[in-house]
């Protein structure tokens, strides 16, 4: 979800003062890729300069943007080069409806593409096994083989527009199937961009939909990000996701430290696979939830960059700046959204969308007001849109560098997250790392207790939620169309896989599945025998299926 | 001698957004009922074996995956088919409002959206099925 590739500046050092960083790290970058504008001017016509700062040698902790620590931001321009992409995700239907409404979006000033999957795909099914029947196409798009993917992304560019998929099981089988149809388009390997969310830990902590158990999952993870490394260079095998944890219930600095934790955990494992850290760390990025408190949700992405880039550089012995760099996607927050009095979540998101932005973003998906309810409708994604189009143009946001960047509040509240979130981390390190900490529940029960800690709060009306539990109004009917899947979309996805299912080159599908099963069991990396089911239209339950009986399936502990 | 309410709170299908889930089963907890939740991903044969086990007196389903409709009239039929006794059905999540007369047709009893106060889920709860904690 994250589009440009971050500054590399060559000490990875830090200016002792605004000249030195100007001649160096803005010159370098500007060289790059230079400003929008010559000049930068408030709505009547003052100046903006490209920073502002305290005289001198900055806080260390602070810095310059783009260098480390990155508190700032991770480019030393930021959105004065270019702006943050504007990325909504999209997925119901087949494959044909959601590439209907990817051109709907991009014909509306979306700058890139995201993907929701439906149930039964997320979860390794194809869609004519029993338990996916009531589930396809409902909450994101169906795909069973590389065909799906085909009609998903027909006529979109792979070269120019970049694509992020939320999908974690069974992203390997997706992230193949992604390689397969953009170099089907004719796109070079080295063009290939885009973001497979492929967060496996947060599943288990967090959103549920995993199949194998977690060591299993996290060497699949590895798997990946080693073969995207060397197969699209510029693709984002792992995009490490707060979002889910706090939309569970979770604290600020329990979305923080879990997906930091969960971050390292990736990295230190394919170290541990004898990878260097700099071949995997610097794709790796992030995706975060932008919630109600303002100040602390812009703080919240502040020292992520912090942390990360300490973690990385001080923990794991990274050298390559890439590798220090946090870049991240937000989601305004889905749990905010109320299915009372839907108009006001408008307001919510744009506020939320503001804080993201402050904090630094590099894209952003801001929620829809129907939501809360249902699949947006159009009307409503145009004005979710036009929300990020008017921060951008109007509001003039977009034009100076980390705008709040030496508030006393701000860096306080900074420093106190990035400290909270720390000693958060060296607790799960301490008890033995991340699957550790999932086996045993720890983390779960960390969020569930903070998710009821909260409702407790808005029933003794400390917390509040305007129209819910203060300023009810009797219910209205609702003041936007009801979104109406086809009833008949699961009949037409089945037939299409059972067709491919009939037509394909039955014996290399038969070969190319074993060669999964040998290298899963042979602990080699799957993805060129993924790779190559793929192509011989294998699909995606059938080769979950492979690694369920290598692998698996987990049963999680209970925690409530 | 009064006993505890047994509820058993499902997850049906595919979908994995249990934080509602989490919250309705503590707060029955700690209104004092007895409470089983059975995790995720579970058919309907599994939770319908569930509350016939349990001898339960509630059941709350949750779901936000859009498959509420497919659930409610499987999993109340079953429940006919199957239970000794009336079992109490409500559920929660995200429904369109449309849906809600056609869930109910089936046997759900109630439906709480996004905002409902767990407390006025345990008082329903409590005034449907307080005759049932008290057997003759």
């Amino acid at each position: 979800m994250v589009d440009s590739a971050s500054e590399s500046k060559s000490a990875g050092g830090m200016s002792p003062d605004q000249n030195t960083w100007k001649e160096t790290t803005l010159a370098a970058s500007l060289k790059k890729m230079p400003a929008r504008e010559e000049t930068f001017t408030t709505l009547s016509g003052l100046p903006i300069n490209e920073l502002y700062c305290a005289t001198g040698t900055p806080d260390p902790a602070i810095g310059f943007p783009g260098e480390y620590p990155y508190t700032r931001g991770v480019h030393p321009t930021m959105y004065r080069a270019r702006p943050w992409t504007i990325r909504q995700v999209a997925g119901f239907g087949t494959a044909e409806d959601t590439n209907g409404r990817y051109k709907y979006l991009l014909a509306h000033g979306e700058t890139g593409l995201s993907t929701d999957f439906d149930l039964p795909t997320l979860l390794g099914y194809d869609s004519d096994h029993p338990v996916a029947v009531p589930e396809i196409g409902k909450i994101g798009v169906a795909v069973d083989t590389v065909e799906d993917v085909r009609l998903l992304m027909a006529d979109i560019p792979l070269d120019q527009v970049s694509t992020s998929y939320t999908i974690n099981a069974s992203a390997f089988v997706l992230m193949g199937m992604y390689e397969v149809v953009a170099k089907a388009q004719g796109v070079r390997k080295e063009l290939i961009t885009g973001t497979i969310q492929n967060d496996i830990l947060k599943e288990y902590t967090a959103q549920n939909e995993y199949i194998y158990p977690p060591a299993q999952a996290v060497r699949l993870v590895v798997d990946t990000m080693e073969y995207a490394a060397k197969m699209m260079p510029r693709y984002n095998p792992v995009s490490v996701s707060g979002y889910h944890i706090r939309e569970a219930g979770s604290t600020a600095v329990q979305e923080l430290a879990f997906t930091l934790a969960g971050a390292h955990c990736y990295v230190t494992e394919a170290v541990k696979r004898g990878l260097e850290a700099d071949f995997v760390a610097p794709r790796v990025s992030f995706f975060w939830d932008i919630h109600n408190d303002f100040f602390e949700e812009i703080c919240k992405l502040r020292a992520a960059r912090r942390l990360w880039a300490r973690m990385m550089r001080e923990w794991v012995g990274a050298k390559d700046p890439r590798s220090w760099t946090m870049r991240a996607h937000s989601q305004t927050a889905g749990v905010s959204l109320t299915a009372q009095q839907p108009d006001n979540n408008i307001a919510r998101t744009a506020i939320q969308a503001l804080a993201a932005i402050l904090g630094g973003t590099q894209s952003l998906h801001t929620n829809s007001k129907d939501e809360a309810y249902q699949i947006p409708s159009e009307g409503a994604i145009k004005i979710a849109v036009r929300t990020q189009q008017i921060l951008a143009l109007e509001n003039r946001v977009a034009d100076v560098v980390d705008p709040l960047g030496g508030s006393y509040y701000v860096e306080a509240l900074t420093d106190r997250l990035e400290q909270e979130a720390e000693t958060l981390i060296r607790q799960i390190l301490d008890r033995g790392g991340m699957v550790a900490s999932i086996e045993d529940g720890f983390i779960q029960r960390q969020i569930a207790d903070a998710s009821a800690a909260y409702q407790h709060a808005l029933e003794a009306k400390k917390e509040f939620i305007v129209g819910v539990n203060v300023q009810v109004e009797p219910e209205a009917a609702l003041p936007f169309e009801p979104f109406v899947l086809d009833p008949g979309l699961g009949e037409r996805q089945i037939k299409r896989t059972q067709s491919i299912r009939k037509s394909r080159p039955q014996a290399e599908v038969g070969s190319a599945l074993k060669e999964i099963e040998q290298a899963a069991t042979g602990g080699q990396n799957v993805m060129p025998a993924v790779v190559r089911a793929i192509k011989a239209q294998a699909t995606v339950g059938e080769m979950c299926d492979v690694l369920r009986r290598v692998f698996g399936e987990y049963r999680a502990p209970l925690v409530y | 001698m009064k006993r505890p309410l047994r509820v058993v709170v499902a997850k049906p299908g595919l979908d994995g957004h249990d934080r509602g889930a989490k919250i309705i089963a503590r707060a029955f907890r700690d209104a004092g009922m007895e409470v089983i939740y059975t995790g995720i991903f579970q058919t309907t044969e599994m939770i319908v074996r569930t509350v016939v086990e349990e001898d339960a007196d509630v059941l709350g389903i949750s779901i936000l995956s859009g498959a509420h409709l497919h659930f409610a009239e499987e999993v109340c039929r079953s429940l006919r088919e199957q239970a000794a006794k009336d079992v109490l059905v409500v559920m929660g999540g995200i429904l369109p409002p449309a849906d809600i007369p056609r869930v109910k047709a089936y046997g759900v009893a109630e439906v709480f959206g996004p905002g409902t106060p767990t407390s006025h889920i345990v008082d329903y709860v409590k005034a449907k099925r307080a005759p049932m904690a008290e057997p003759a």
